[in-house]
């Protein structure tokens, strides 16, 4: 769930009217909320139920790693090595939440509450805003948004799954895939992140034969420090990057 | 049952890393590695991701209707369409390629 390209536009220097902020956070929460359809009817399909469906958007909350979840034990992954690769995608957060605790200066009470929301909006608009407080409305109007309309939508997206019959049918096997798409395009700024993709592409699909379900993608996941450490051993190390 | 134990394992896990970045304190992870590794870790696996729900079929490789839309996806992000018009655009090409043999 990353709407990146959006939040480019957010990027305004100096003094932002609250409702400046709350209209910038509420276009981000409402666009990416709608696309929980998108994971209701994909979950729905990969053979889960409505329940499990919308126990994923209430609990886990992270849109990439509840799409890879359900494509993983739709794949015929087991439950640990599925939820191994949902978890990885899921460490990104944990960086999120390193900039966000100083930027909303959250106290040690709040933070329990608050880690839900900590993904990729809420970091992204939060961290576009000038001042604590406007970082502090942004965080929250953006994560309450989202977090109603995602779970609202699932569900509405699992309940149409049912009534569609054949995910199939209706094209919607492509909507995993499309989304993890949209997620990665921006991310693919340098060099560096466009050989790590390709080093990814060709061992998650040459392992996809001979390994088991689930496991070809977390030794893809190796393609970064692989990576880096070519990057490292031929001295093209831009530590300032980020 | 066995889909109620990745579900519990994923949500106690992606939880946690939240919670985890929020506690500890700053700094701790901030070295320029890490960082590194942290940002281009997603690259991995989201590559691998689309490369495989778009070309696997179990344990197979196959190339199908899929793989149209995924295409036209491509091309909607390469004109910078908003996330929700991507994911319906693959959705309706797959669904026109299938529904035409493809």
């Amino acid at each position: 769930m990353a709407e990146q390209k959006a939040l480019e536009d957010l990027r305004v220097e100096g003094d932002k009217p609250d409702r400046v902020v709350v209209r910038d956070a509420l276009g981000v929460g409402v666009a990416v909320g709608l696309s929980g359809f998108a994971f209701g009817v994909t979950s729905a399909g990969s053979g889960l139920t409505l329940v499990q469906t919308c126990a994923l958007s209430l609990l886990v909350f992270t849109g990439a790693s509840q799409f890879a979840l359900v494509g993983a034990l739709a794949a015929g992954g087991g439950p640990l090595t599925a939820a191994a690769g949902a978890f990885f995608l899921g460490v990104r957060n944990a960086f999120y939440g390193l900039r966000l605790s100083q930027l909303l200066s959250l106290t040690r009470a709040v933070r329990p509450f608050a880690a839900q929301w900590v993904i990729d909006e809420t970091a992204a608009v939060a961290l576009a805003q000038p001042t604590r407080r406007g970082a502090r409305i942004g965080f929250v109007v953006t994560g309450l948004s989202l977090y109603v309309l995602w779970n609202l939508t699932t569900l509405l997206g699992g309940l149409g799954a049912e009534a569609m019959g054949d995910t199939d049918a209706w094209g919607l096997d492509a909507a995993g895939p499309a989304v993890f798409l949209a997620l990665l395009a921006p991310m693919l700024k340098s060099t560096t992140e466009r050989a790590v993709a390709g080093l990814a592409v060709v061992l998650g699909l040459g392992l996809l034969p001979v390994l088991p379900a689930g496991v070809p993608v977390l030794v893809a996941a190796l393609a970064a420090p692989v990576v880096l450490w070519a990057q490292g051993r031929s001295g093209d190390v831009r530590e300032g990057e980020r | 049952m066995s889909t109620w134990i990745a579900i519990g394992v994923t949500a106690l896990g992606c939880y946690g890393v939240k919670l985890v970045g929020l506690l500890v304190p700053a700094g701790a992870l901030e070295r320029p590695l890490i960082r590194r590794l942290a940002a281009l870790l997603p690259v991995a696996l989201l590559a691998a991701l689309t490369a495989q729900q778009t070309f696997g079929d179990g344990q197979e490789l196959v190339l199908d209707a899929r793989a149209a839309g995924v295409a036209v996806a491509a091309v909607a992000l390469v004109l910078r369409a908003p996330f929700l018009l991507v994911v319906a655009a693959a959705v309706v090409v797959t669904a026109g390629v299938r529904a035409l043999g493809g």
